[in-house]
């Protein structure tokens, strides 16, 4: 018998296992409740004081806690509790054993605030300088922070904890990362080299400093009150996007290796593409051209054909530029069956989870299509007239489908679109 | 599926020591170690070389917006594919694909030293912190920090237009990244790759996370192999880049190789266990396919402890081979430690010579034969190792 292989000859990528945490909630069943009862997760910052913040909302997940406090600890916990979800559905490998790779996407990692302050604190001259700075960081009183604060920490500590085989990768495409790192293992699984691989994007990343940075570049919508309107896509007043944290972790399988275990097969990655944009390190090219390309290039490593694709899982950030460049490069691809396609946008209720965005929302599409039943984009109150998306406004939708788009566009040119089917085409 | 042929078509080198392979070459051969003891006293570092970043990066405004590591990347791009005739090639460029190893790029350390005073002086209250922030961070310097604006910055000025990732994570990072894009262009995935990394070691706030772990060489520049009393690592500037392509590419267009990209493995030990390292080393190796035991090795090699001694001890095992190590030279270039490693062994390759050996204490030999076959090796600081093989196209 010849192996199951895509119109390309390429093994198939189905996923087996699938966890998230959102500001909604943890686990996939909380998470999809809410998600289509269009829950918002919004909501006014309590873990820092918000004086002279432009922007005071979030969805920040509270309901997990790390001490000390730490984003990075965050992150690492967040991708802790989507994995377990994520493992003990595929049932694969053992405990603290998975028999593949790890491909993380995570938020840049530095030392934070509440760290610098307290070493600050035990310098011994006032007015110092770093170099004073410097040594009371160094004599082994603040070991742990080089442990903690190294870009590999997260990835290091959860191959250890997972068992995941060979060099974990970290990576960052902005916020097209969760996809980039279910891309790379899509790619590692059609190469051959392995059966199976974890795929997790995390962030937790709602601090004062990451705030500041992103209101800075003006990037975040002010709409802060009430804090669960403040993320509309597709609306005409729409002024930004909202911080998120989340995690989501999927394993990824080839249909052989999965069919032999007699693992339950979720959905398959039918298709991923990427294309660089170069006009700008904030703003897209306004003509959509590469997020077109993009587009396209996932539709033809998948072998499909637009028509095929019957929802779109928007990359609907909520800012001004981004939501009418989607719409501008999906119609040039879709042409006159963009009004057939259903879009909506999963950041209207959970936010931007930022790092892990492309991962979450690739749950999100793979969970429509379990479900057969479109989340809703919420707060669609005023119709952009520009952006004439069929959109799935305030309520879920019942739908027949069979191939999802998911989009993600970042900082630095970064996009990134994955296809998402129910069965190996 | 036999897995295609991978050339190194285009190497670009921005260090301490100067920039362009004529200039490293000549460097290298004359032993010369551009070390600072003083400026940021009593850590050493290697700060990158004067250079005119307008050859490269034309636009002044593009240069505002980067930080120094960014510069030297972009530069170091530019350089790497210039010496592989894609600069300004539109068709190919809008297909290359780019993987990256970056960490994070420079803080504004007056804003940051400021708040710090401020709080240990007790006067910053938990709201004041916004405060300052808000009105003191430069909104553009967000972008000059986020790794993958590395990545960002080089399609902006060059072009580089297919795929773009950022690996994070130190120096296994771009030993990942020369990893991966060896094994999708062997894999039919990818025709041509921008692989590298920058590193600007002339920063304070980057000292900070290893002052935590006591790993930074102070007082005095010394051979990475002379430090078992003065552990550490002088961190070093180097941009490197290499363009990686397909035989059948290159040859279509009709470009020459330095060298030829075998093999690129790479593992994390645990490293809770002594010997651990060691012990990783040992099973990489034989996935290289290294021919005999008196070949040439060019190892990353730190200075660091414990995971210098045990790099030692899987060199002594291997004792037959000519060893030179990065670090002495050009200090710890961390996410650039991998591809400046790659880059010297193409260059060697290319040039038919490998370069003399810069060490007092004899553990480098001198090596007068044309190489044939090089290793590149690379053990981080705190995780992560791999190893490469550069080899003279046949």
């Amino acid at each position: 018998m010849t192996a199951p292989r895509d119109k390309f000859g390429r093994p198939i990528v189905v996923v087996t296992g699938m966890g998230i945490v959102t500001s909604l909630g943890g686990g996939k069943t909380d998470n999809w409740k809410r998600l289509t009862a269009g829950e918002s997760g919004i909501k006014t910052v309590t873990r820092f004081p918000l004086d002279s913040l432009k922007t005071t909302m979030a969805g920040a997940v509270d309901f997990v806690t790390v001490d000390p406090f730490s984003s990075t600890s965050l992150s690492q916990r967040l991708a802790e509790i989507a994995t377990e979800e994520a493992l003990e559905q595929a049932g694969i490998g053992s405990k603290g054993d998975f028999p593949g790779p790890l491909f993380l996407a995570v938020a840049p990692i530095e030392t934070e605030w509440p760290q610098r302050l307290e070493v600050a604190r035990e310098v011994p001259t006032k007015d110092f300088g770093i170099i004073e700075y410097l040594a009371t960081c160094s004599g082994g009183k603040f070991a742990h922070f080089h442990r903690r604060f190294t870009f590999g920490s997260v990835a290091l500590n959860l191959a250890e904890t997972f068992g995941t085989k060979g060099s974990p990768i970290s990576l960052s495409t902005a916020c097209a990362s969760g996809a980039t790192a279910i891309q790379l293992g899509v790619e590692a699984i059609r190469r051959g080299e392995t059966d199976a691989t974890l795929c997790i994007a995390t962030d937790g990343s709602v601090n004062p400093e990451a705030m500041v940075r992103f209101s800075l570049l003006s990037a975040l919508s002010t709409q802060n009150d009430p804090p669960q309107a403040a993320s509309k896509p597709f609306s005409k007043n729409r002024d930004g996007f909202v911080m998120a944290e989340g995690a989501g972790a999927l394993v990824l399988e080839s249909y052989d290796a999965a069919m032999a275990r007699g693992a339950r097969i979720l959905g398959v990655v039918a298709g991923c593409g990427e294309l660089t944009d170069s006009f700008h390190r904030t703003r897209s090219s306004p003509d959509g051209k590469p997020a077109i390309g993009c587009v396209r290039k996932t539709l033809a490593d998948a072998g499909m054909e637009p028509e095929q694709i019957d929802h779109i899982n928007a990359h609907g950030t909520s800012t001004p530029e981004n939501d009418k460049m989607e719409y501008l490069a999906t119609s040039a691809v879709f042409g006159e069956h963009t009004k057939n396609i259903p879009v909506s946008s999963n950041k209207s209720m959970v936010g931007h989870t930022i790092s892990a965005a492309g991962a979450v929302e690739a749950i999100f599409s793979l969970l429509t299509l379990e479900h057969q039943r479109i989340p809703p984009t919420i707060n669609y109150e005023v119709p952009d007239p520009a952006i004439p998306f069929d959109v799935v406004g305030n309520k879920a939708r019942d739908a027949k489908v069979t191939a999802v788009m998911s989009n993600s566009f970042g900082f630095g040119g970064q996009n990134a679109s994955l296809i998402l089917t129910r069965e190996p085409a | 599926m036999a897995e295609k042929e991978v050339w190194i078509t285009g190497v670009g080198l921005l260090s301490s020591l100067g920039e362009g392979l004529d200039a490293h070459w000549e460097a290298l051969g004359a032993r010369r170690v551009n070390a600072d003891e003083k400026r940021l006293a009593p850590y050493v570092i290697h700060p990158i070389a004067p250079v005119s970043f307008d050859a490269q990066i034309p636009k002044k405004g593009d240069q505002r917006q980067m930080e120094a590591w960014q510069r030297i990347g972009t530069y170091a791009a530019g350089l790497a594919l210039d010496s592989a005739g894609v600069k300004g090639n539109q068709e190919i460029l809008s297909r290359m694909d780019m993987i990256i190893a970056a960490g994070g790029g420079e803080r504004d350390l007056n804003v940051d030293l400021a708040i710090m005073n401020a709080d240990a002086q007790g006067k910053l209250p938990p709201a004041l912190l916004n405060e300052k922030l808000m009105n003191e961070l430069r909104p553009t310097l967000f972008l000059a920090q986020l790794s993958n604006l590395l990545a960002g910055n080089i399609a902006i000025v060059h072009g580089v237009c297919g795929t773009s990732r950022t690996f994070m994570g130190e120096e296994a990072s771009s030993i990942d990244a020369a990893r991966i894009a060896v094994a999708r262009i062997g894999a039919g995935q990818s025709d041509i790759a921008l692989v590298g990394a920058a590193h600007n070691g002339d920063r304070g706030d980057l000292l900070m996370l290893y002052a935590f772990g006591d790993l930074a060489l102070k007082d005095q520049h010394s051979s990475v192999w002379a430090r078992r009393n003065n552990p550490g690592f002088a961190i070093g500037s180097a941009g490197a880049f290499l363009v990686m392509e397909s035989r059948e590419h290159a040859e279509a267009r009709g470009a020459k190789p330095y060298a030829k990209l075998t093999k690129v493995v790479a593992d994390l030990a645990r490293r809770k266990e002594p010997g651990a390292v060691t012990k990783s080393l040992e099973a990489l190796w034989p996935q290289l396919g290294v021919s005999g035991d008196n070949g040439i090795l060019i190892t990353g090699a730190t200075g660091a402890e414990p995971a210098t001694a045990e790099e030692r001890a899987f060199l002594s095992q291997h004792a037959g081979f000519a060893v030179r190590a990065t670090g002495t030279t050009f200090g710890h270039t961390m996410e650039a430690q991998f591809p400046l490693g790659l880059a010297l062994a193409a260059l060697s390759i290319s040039r038919g010579a490998l370069y003399p050996a810069n060490d007092p204490t004899g553990l480098e030999v001198e090596k007068t034969e044309a190489p044939t076959q090089i290793v590149v090796l690379g053990v981080g600081h705190w995780q992560g190792e791999g190893m490469a093989l550069v080899e003279a196209v046949s």
